[in-house]
C-alpha cells in the first residue's frame, strides 16, 4: 500500500503555515494542487511559468507569508536566472519538483532537462533532497520547510517519476 | 511630454503606508531619486519579476495599498504575470509602466511599445479593472489617488520622455534591502 503522499505533504505545508502555493500543473501534483485550492488557509495561484513562482514567493516573504512552489522538472530550466534574487537577498525558498526525465520516461524530450534538474539547482544555490519513494516525500518537505523560513535558505524537493508512477501518454490523460 | 522623475516623484508624494517594488533600471533609480524608504523595494535583478513580487506582497498584505513601478522592458519580459494577476484580482495592487519605448541601460534600443505594442491593452484584456495609458500630467495625480484606493487591481503605463538621467542608486545589498522592508512593515 502507498502512503498517501500529496495528502501528507498538504499536513506538512498546513502544519508550517503556508498560506500562497504557486503552481504550474504537473500530472505527479493534481492531487496536491487539489488539496491546496480546498485548502481554506491556502491561497493557491496558477501561474503561467514557474519563473513567476520565484517572483510570487520574493513578494509573499516581503509580506510576511511563507510560500512554496509547484513545478515539474522541466520548469526547473525556466528559473535559472531569478533563483540569483534568492541569494543574492537570502529569501527562503520551497520548491516541490516532480521529476521526469527519469526511469519509465516515455518522452524522450523530457530526458534532457530530467538528466540536470538536480545539477542546475544546486549551481545555483538551493539544495537538493531526492525524495526517492512515497515513503519520504512528506518527510523531505518538512525538513525542507523548516531550514527555508527558519535558517532563509531555499530548498527543493525533487519527487522520483518512479513516485509519481506515470509511464505513458496514455496515463497522462488518463490522470487528467 | 513627461518627465519620469517627476511622475514617479507625483506618485509616491505623501506615500503613506504604500508599499513600492520598483523594476530594475531606471525605475529603481526613479524611485530613489523620489526619496528612498525601507518600504521600497528596488530590484538589480530578476528582470520580469517586478510584478509578481507585487502581487506576492499584495495577497501577503491585503489590507496595505501595493505599488510596483518598472519600465517597459522589465514588464515586456514578464507579460504572464498580467495574465496571472487577473485571476487573483488583487484590489491593492497596482502596476504603473513608466513607458520610454526604450531599454534604457543597455543603448537606448527600441522595445516593443515603440512599435505600437499596447500594455495597458494587454492589461485589460488580462482582467485588470482598470487600465489607461497615461499622457498628460494632470491625470498622474489621479492614478496616484486609485493607487491608494484598493479598487484594482489597477494597470497604466504613463509615456514619457526617453532621457538619460542621472543615477540615483538604492543600497546594493539584497539582505538589507528584504531585512529593512520586513522590519518596517512586519515589526
Amino acid at each position: 500500500m502507498q502512503p498517501d503522499w500529496p495528502a501528507e505533504v498538504h499536513q506538512e505545508l498546513k502544519k508550517a503555515g503556508v498560506r500562497v502555493v504557486g503552481y504550474v500543473p504537473d500530472a505527479g501534483h493534481k492531487r496536491l494542487i487539489e488539496l491546496c485550492h480546498a485548502e481554506g488557509t491556502m491561497r493557491a495561484v496558477p501561474l503561467t511559468t514557474e519563473e513567476e513562482g520565484i517572483g510570487l514567493a520574493t513578494g509573499a516573504w516581503l509580506g510576511g507569508e511563507k510560500s512554496v512552489v509547484l513545478m515539474q522538472s522541466s520548469g526547473v530550466g525556466n528559473i535559472v536566472n531569478v533563483l540569483g534574487m534568492m541569494k543574492t537577498c537570502r529569501l527562503p525558498l520551497v520548491l516541490l519538483v516532480t521529476m521526469r526525465g527519469e526511469q519509465g520516461e516515455f518522452n524522450s524530450w523530457q530526458v534532457p532537462m530530467g538528466e540536470n534538474t538536480a545539477r542546475v539547482l544546486e549551481t545555483m544555490g538551493v539544495a537538493v533532497r531526492q525524495a526517492g519513494d512515497a515513503q519520504t516525500v512528506a518527510a523531505h518537505v518538512r525538513a525542507a520547510l523548516k531550514l527555508a523560513f527558519e535558517a532563509q535558505g531555499a530548498e527543493a524537493v525533487l519527487i522520483a517519476q518512479r513516485v509519481i508512477g506515470i509511464k505513458s501518454f496514455q496515463e497522462q490523460a488518463n490522470a487528467a | 511630454m513627461l518627465h519620469r522623475r517627476e511622475v514617479v516623484s507625483s506618485l509616491l508624494r505623501d506615500r503613506k503606508d504604500l508599499l513600492v517594488v520598483a523594476g530594475l533600471g531606471s525605475t529603481a533609480w526613479d524611485i530613489t531619486a523620489a526619496g528612498d524608504s525601507p518600504l521600497s523595494f528596488p530590484l538589480w535583478g530578476a528582470m520580469g519579476q517586478a510584478a509578481m513580487i507585487g502581487l506576492g506582497l499584495a495577497l501577503a498584505q491585503p489590507r496595505r495599498a501595493v505599488l510596483v513601478v518598472t519600465g517597459d522592458g522589465e514588464m515586456l519580459m514578464g507579460l504572464g504575470a498580467l495574465a496571472t494577476i487577473g485571476v487573483q484580482q488583487p484590489k491593492n495592487l497596482s502596476v504603473v509602466v513608466i513607458d520610454n519605448e526604450r531599454y534604457g541601460e543597455t543603448g537606448m534600443q527600441a522595445t516593443h511599445t515603440a512599435h505600437g505594442v499596447d500594455l495597458p491593452a494587454v492589461a485589460a484584456a488580462c482582467r485588470f479593472v482598470h487600465s489607461q495609458t497615461i499622457t498628460r500630467g494632470e491625470d498622474v495625480a489621479a492614478l496616484r489617488a486609485r493607487v491608494h484606493a484598493c479598487q484594482g487591481p489597477t494597470f497604466a503605463a504613463v509615456k514619457v520622455a526617453a532621457e538619460k538621467l542621472p543615477l540615483v542608486l538604492p543600497p546594493l545589498d539584497g539582505v538589507l534591502l528584504k531585512e529593512r522592508f520586513r522590519k518596517a512593515l512586519l515589526g
